[in-house]
């Protein structure tokens, strides 16, 4: 028996650089969001995802990504005494995120290759019913509410790194949303990420026209 | 009148005799940067509790510097309390390096407080010699904490036990005996006057300690010659405790009482347990259920009885004691420490079939105000809920948090702990206040490290394969990288090398690395590294 909650606890924050992607400017209890592979900064967008809610006292947790790189989390934001990992589920990973949606707020999960339809569904109603956001990154054979898929601009898109001199400072992305019901108009928003101080920042389109990247200047000539 | 008469014994530099040094090395064990204990061959160098980490290696430079580890503390010391059992079932561990017990019974059967007092040293020295560690202290009185001092100030110099004594009243009040082992046996009735000279930072209140002394109270006696009702008024209860030691009467509020055996809980475990991790799931959801009763009648419990019992009839006992309230998660963690010890000191023959948790001493729980919407205790209490649940599935190691330090490579910065195990404090700060790391990776960080590095190649134009020299000069040009044998990709930028020698004094660890961030003409960066003429893929800017 949950007890009765407000229209404003049913939306968990998101970082304001974001937000104009979710069509209700936060992140929905109950929903799945699938980060698409492909291009570069996958990783990335998927933590930042969390980071508002994590923020703000929520629990994440990370199920099967052995790789995640905790600097670049706790640079995007991430509180990291309350982010979980769970960098090796194995065979048992169903049965541990179901565990993990009973606990946290977030889930982050790399499902493994050949994940079954059935067990998306399961999960994804179980989501739905105790109100914990799933940011799924890679594949997922089920329909979700939100998918974000992310397009490098320029060439390479970084800022700061040379021909042997610089080095990595941010690059240039654009986030692009598409989903069901209120969310099916799709939706785009430039962005910086990870910006100047490793975070997501909101990317003015004026900066991307400017031929101004080094990286980019030199690449040309 | 006085508190129960007790017998302490003291294991001086305990956490350094645990890590297996002896007390002849330099040796300094520290938490959160700062000196927590250290050998006495470091203490002749000026190494002090409380230092930083730093000063310590100022004045003593050969020192040897150890993590602080309560679990391997206090599975050290199994032993020496097993010794100490030999003589009293009911003994009290304090801490990792201390154990008491009540002397009544005991000192009438081995004949009188001080031929008990040299039997039990006498017994835990021959258990501490193999270790090479310094002698323990004993020391008799009226209360724990005046048998404690007695303890401390038990010396041997030069065979004769006591001569060191903290000054001429403190010998006046208790004489030793004269033997190879370090006791001091206060008369029954006279542990105030024994206090008296102490000075009252040995009452462990730092704060309250640095007032008395700014007020002129510089020894206990100054503080027990004021009437108790004043310092209750000036100094609120904790003052008030604190003049009751001072005074050489009990810590423990008087209203501490026994606990009514209705409290206890307990778990069989079928099948029996024979790792800790095992049993752990169960000793956590008991804590949890003693938690639940202790809290439905408004009493927290501050020690508490472990009790365990194995397939072969093996049936032992540890009491545990805390100075606050023990919570459920500290329940947890001291009987995880206790199995810990038990199991892998090879104390049980058998896997564990029976948990038993009785709190031994109970107090009315004041409470913690909770924030007014719930806060952040239920959401933590859900989630430590589900990771146990986790741990139970994939083991301790399964469900872990990150906290970022120092150091050069990204995944050097990061150490996981595993869920419940202690989390040092020092990780809130961000990685960018951290100390300077010369030659660590600008930030942002990579997004992706991987724990097993990817071999690559990285190719000039000619399609050499780029070298860099032993003064960090490079060969040629980038061009192509190849990643763990995929198609080649075009370098569009690159900077490097970033040369990192680490560890250039030490034959066996010592590395040297080149490293670059290289950008591929398909958006991706990486950090690329040459070492021993092969080169890697660390990261990934995902």
């Amino acid at each position: 028996m949950r007890p009765v909650t407000m229209a404003g606890e049913q939306l968990l924050p998101v970082v304001a650089p974001l937000a104009p992607l979710f069509p209700e400017g936060g992140l929905r209890r109950g929903t799945t969001v699938v980060v698409k592979s492909g291009g570069t900064g996958v990783t990335s967008l998927a933590l930042a995802v969390g980071v508002a809610a994590s923020q703000a006292g929520s629990w994440c947790a990370a199920v099967g990504l052995p790789a995640l790189g905790l600097v670049a989390a706790a640079g995007l934001g991430m509180a990291l005494e309350r982010f979980a990992l769970v960098s090796h589920p194995g065979e048992q990973w169903p049965a541990v995120t179901a565990a993990l949606i009973d606990a946290v707020d977030v889930i982050l999960l790399r499902p493994p290759r050949g994940i079954r339809s059935s067990e998306a569904r399961r999960l994804t109603a179980r989501v739905r019913e105790r109100g914990v956001v799933l940011v799924v990154r890679g594949t997922w054979p089920e329909g979700a509410d939100l998918s974000l898929s992310i397009a490098t601009i320029g060439q390479a898109g970084w800022r700061g790194l040379g021909q042997g001199y610089g080095y990595l400072q941010a690059r240039s992305v654009e986030v692009t949303a598409t989903g069901r019901g209120a969310a099916s108009r799709e939706r785009r928003v430039p962005l910086w990420l990870p910006g100047n101080n490793g975070t997501v920042e909101k990317r003015r389109v004026a900066l991307e026209q400017a031929p101004a990247t080094p990286a980019a200047a030199s690449a040309a000539g | 009148m006085g508190g129960v008469r007790t017998l302490v014994v003291w294991c001086p530099d305990w956490p350094v005799v645990a890590a297996g040094h002896p007390a002849t090395v330099p040796v300094a064990v520290v938490s959160a940067n700062r000196v927590v204990a250290c050998s006495a061959a470091a203490r002749l160098d000026g190494v002090e509790v409380g230092l930083r980490r730093r000063e310590a290696q100022g004045r003593c430079p050969e020192v040897i510097v150890i993590d602080q580890d309560p679990g391997r503390d206090i599975r050290a010391f199994e032993p020496v309390v097993a010794a100490v059992e030999s003589f009293t079932p009911s003994v009290e561990v304090g801490r990792p390096g201390m154990v008491s017990f009540g002397t009544r019974g005991p000192s009438r059967y081995f004949g009188g407080d001080r031929t008990l007092a040299a039997q039990v040293a006498t017994a835990v020295d021959a258990v501490l010699a193999p270790l090479a560690a310094p002698l323990c202290r004993v020391g008799v009185a009226d209360g724990p904490f005046a048998a404690e001092q007695a303890a401390r100030a038990a010396q041997v110099a030069g065979g004769q036990a006591g001569r060191a004594g903290r000054s001429g009243r403190a010998e006046r009040a208790g004489r030793a005996v004269a033997a190879e082992v370090a006791v001091l046996v206060v008369p029954p009735g006279r542990s105030a006057d024994f206090l008296v000279p102490f000075p009252v930072r040995v009452l462990e209140r730092p704060d309250l300690a640095d007032l008395l002394t700014r007020l002129g109270l510089m020894t206990l006696g100054d503080l027990a010659a004021l009437p108790a009702a004043t310092v209750l008024a000036r100094f609120g209860s904790d003052g008030a405790t604190a003049h009751r030691l001072a005074r050489g009467r009990d810590e423990r509020p008087l209203a501490a009482r026994t606990a009514p055996p209705e409290l206890a809980v307990a778990a069989e475990l079928d099948p029996p347990a024979e790792r800790v991790d095992m049993a752990m799931f169960v000793a956590k959801s008991l804590a949890d259920k003693l938690h639940e009763v202790l809290a439905a009648r408004g009493l927290a419990c501050t020690r508490v009885a472990i009790e365990a019992e194995t397939e072969h009839g093996e049936h032992i006992v540890r009491l545990w004691r805390h100075d606050g309230a023990l919570t459920s998660r500290a329940i947890a963690e001291r009987v995880r420490w206790q199995l810990d010890g038990w199991l892998s000191t090879g104390a049980t023959t058998a896997g564990v079939t029976l948990i038993r948790l009785t709190p031994d001493e109970v107090k009315p729980d004041h409470g913690r105000q909770l924030g007014f919407w719930g806060g952040s205790a239920a959401a933590d209490d859900r989630a430590g809920r589900g990771f146990a649940r986790i741990q139970g599935l994939l083991g301790p190691e399964g469900v872990v948090t990150a906290v970022v330090g120092g150091g050069r490579d990204p995944a050097v910065q990061v150490q996981l702990i595993p869920w419940g195990d202690h989390r040092p404090d020092a990780s809130v700060a961000p990685p960018r206040e951290a100390p300077p790391w010369p030659g660590h990776l600008p930030l942002p960080a990579p997004a992706l490290v991987y724990p097993d590095r990817v071999s690559a190649g990285l190719h000039d134009g000619d399609g050499q394969a780029v070298t860099v020299t032993g003064r960090g000069v490079l060969g040629s040009v980038p061009a192509r990288l190849t990643i763990g044998g995929g198609s080649a990709v075009e370098v569009v930028a690159w900077a490097g090398p970033w040369p990192a020698e680490e560890r250039w004094w030490d034959e066996q660890s010592s590395r040297r690395r080149a490293r670059f961030q290289v950008c591929g003409a398909d958006g991706t960066a990486h950090v690329v590294v040459l070492e021993s003429g092969r080169w890697w893929v660390e990261a990934t800017y995902d």
